[in-house]
């Protein structure tokens, strides 16, 4: 096989040569679908049971310690399924119309995985491959199949069509070099898996990874969603020299990281943090951000049966505050939807929560609980820098409905003299289209606009992010979203009003020219990437970011603008 | 038959672990039991099975309707509300 690139999505970074795996996950066959007597199949399946539990069992106790809780969880569920009465009953009906053990036990199987499918909720549905998986490890031992996936013989790239928590289990310890998949986009299952273990992953490399056989040496670079099949051995020489220079630009950025970021003409851009708890709001600070740019306060309003009162809630607020004294805090108000519900707050069950009731939408249905986190909200942040940012906002009726209740609660604190002193803005996510486009009538109602690049490339692309068939379509550098982005962008340039991005495309270094090319002036994300961040704008002019913006405008897809980036930021020395 | 009306209040609701603690806890009990979706207006499930409970999609926050009957079903049914009621034990 000569040399040849694939590209996919990059998943996790970093840049890896080694020999390909090929991870199958085979349809089992069953040749045999009458049985011979009722008792002898029943007896048959019954020990194929207790043996499969046996194996699970021994999994979980050699996979001790490596396992992780949600991967622990998922084995326990699958030992209780080898139980379930249901599944069971329905085995035995189909053995005594006649059947094979095998062919009654896939039956039973398939009804069950079915029935998960068919449920709302995605979490659900990913119970159905859990189904499926223990399915097969008892199918495997009534057809005298060994293990389906044999380990890799030492470190290897393993290649696949998707992966399942189960079967990456056997494959984490030592052996895995890096991951490439068929299918999945940047924010699946293996992407996270991946960045966790701190392995390179390239995911949605599409049919063509079909073609790369197990052994087959692959250079996988995860920072730019590239695979080499059968690299020349200049290429692998380079890849080595990229990654220590990948490294020692990474101990530089650090050393740096608590200088402001300024580009090379001097346009100082805001580097923030992404805050979900207090104690990612002293992380932000260590990571030397320059302010929080999304503080999500769900965390104090989940897994509880009242909603937290006043003070509780002026008192979280102010600790977020104090980890970053003098450093502008943005505190989202709270967003939740139909998909995960309050007990103090119902919701009707909706066919679609993500275009039902949620975020502001839910806020303005329950007014006492808006009031109550913005005078907790103010009163927080007397005399600081705080911002109060609305979540799905997609009407102007409603930012200006919701600016005049934060008004109201001002006045209300006014009177006792609660706020001297405060810098205060009032803003808004844009994650809902509509927002965008309209960004020239929303602007006279805020001082600020973040984008929520996850969501609004979600909404732009009719692509459900948790939905693996369609994740890759929710790509925040689609050119459709990069347009609305730029809209945002200079309507609120026009209007003297800041905007900037909270989404996951924030921290990833690839996007910086783009955003600020577009006239994004903040970016906020998870603290480990502030410092890569802020190293990256340090070597771009608005200039040339802004030519490198026009070009990506005018491109048809995600695909091409990461080419066009890739290639930018290689040609301006990266 | 006696019945309890519990509200979901862990993070993920009848899923992984908590779902797996619910029907370990229930298969402890001589009585019937069964669960339904009361969010959803859903069909009762045997609150032994796994499978079915995983199947009636209960997410965090949703109302579950526990009916029991046999020798234990008032001590069932407490188990299994104090189960609910301190969110699974640990996790969610």
């Amino acid at each position: 096989m000569t040399a040849s690139r694939l590209t996919g999505l990059p998943a996790s970074p970093g840049i890896v040569t080694g020999p390909a795996w090929r991870y199958e996950r085979r349809r089992l066959e069953i040749t045999r679908r009458t049985g011979d007597g009722t008792g002898a199949e029943q007896r048959r399946l019954d020990a194929a049971l207790s043996a499969a539990a046996a194996d699970l069992d021994a999994v979980v106790e050699e996979q001790r310690t490596r396992l992780t809780p949600e991967v622990a969880a998922i084995f326990e569920a699958q030992r209780l399924m080898l139980a379930d009465p249901d599944l069971l009953a329905r085995s035995r009906r189909e053995i005594a119309g006649g059947a094979s053990a095998e062919a009654a036990w896939r039956a039973g199987i398939e009804h069950a995985a079915a029935a998960l499918e068919a449920l709302p909720g995605a979490v659900f549905r990913a119970r159905a491959g859990d189904v499926r998986d223990v399915g097969d490890r008892v199918l495997r031992l009534l057809l005298g199949i060994a293990e389906p996936a044999p380990a890799p013989g030492g470190p290897a790239v393993i290649v696949a069509e998707d992966l399942t928590p189960s079967d990456t289990v056997g494959l984490a310890a030592g052996r895995l070099l890096a991951l490439c998949t068929s299918g999945g986009g940047p924010t699946s299952h293996v992407a996270i898996l991946a960045r966790r273990l701190g392995v390179p992953a390239v995911v949605g490399l599409g049919a063509a990874l079909a073609a790369v056989e197990t052994g087959a040496t692959l250079l996988v670079d995860g920072d730019r969603g590239v695979v080499v099949v059968t690299p020349d051995p200049a290429e692998i020489a380079a890849a080595d020299t990229e990654r220590a220079a990948r490294a020692a630009a990474r101990a530089r950025a650090d050393e740096r990281a608590a200088e402001p970021a300024v580009t090379r003409d001097g346009a100082r851009i805001e580097v923030a943090a992404n805050v979900g708890s207090v104690a990612d709001a002293e992380a932000a600070a260590r990571a030397a951000a320059d302010g929080a740019g999304l503080v999500r306060t769900e965390f104090l309003y989940l897994d509880r049966e009242t909603a937290p009162d006043e003070d509780e809630q002026v008192a979280a607020y102010r600790a977020i505050l104090d980890a970053l004294p003098g450093k502008p805090v943005v505190v989202r108000t709270l967003d939740v939807g139909g998909d995960k519900p309050l007990p103090y707050v119902p919701l009707p069950s909706e066919a679609n929560p993500f275009l039902g009731l949620r975020g502001a939408r839910v806020a303005q249905r329950h007014p006492d609980l808006l009031r109550r986190q913005l005078r907790a909200i103010l009163r927080a942040g007397a005399g600081r820098a705080i911002r109060i940012m609305f979540p799905m906002v997609g009407a102007v009726e409603e930012m200006r409905a919701l600016r005049g209740v934060v008004d109201d609660v001002r006045r209300g604190l006014a009177r006792d003299d609660r706020q001297d002193r405060t810098d205060l803005q009032i803003g808004m996510m844009v994650e809902v289209p509509s927002a965008a486009l309209l960004a020239d009538r929303f602007a006279p109602w805020v001082d600020f606009f973040s984008l929520g690049t996850n969501d609004l490339a979600q909404y732009t692309m009719a692509a459900d992010r948790t939905n693996a068939a369609v994740a890759a379509l929710a790509d925040g550098l689609e050119p459709a979203v990069l347009r609305l982005i730029q809209m945002t962008a200079e309507a609120g340039a026009a209007a003297g009003k800041w905007v900037g991005v909270c989404g996951e495309l924030a921290g990833d270094t690839a996007a910086v020219p783009v955003l600020i090319g577009l006239g994004v002036v903040e970016l906020s994300m998870n603290p480990p990437a502030i410092a890569a961040v802020k190293a990256e704008i340090r070597r771009w002019t608005i200039a040339d970011a802004r030519d490198v913006a026009r070009r990506a405008l005018a491109l048809d897809s995600a695909r091409a603008v990461r080419a066009l980036l890739a290639d930018a930021g290689a040609r301006s020395g990266r | 038959m006696q019945q309890a009306v519990l509200t979901l209040t862990n993070a993920v609701g009848l899923h992984a672990r908590p779902a797996a603690k619910f029907v370990q806890t229930a298969v402890r009990f001589a009585s019937a039991i069964t669960v339904r979706n009361a969010t959803r207006n859903g069909p009762p499930a045997d609150a032994k099975g796994i499978l079915g409970v995983l199947g009636l999609g209960a997410e965090h926050g949703h109302l579950i309707e526990v009916s029991a009957a046999g020798p234990d079903e008032a001590e069932s049914l407490a188990a299994l509300r104090r189960l609910v009621e301190s969110d699974f034990g640990e996790d969610s």
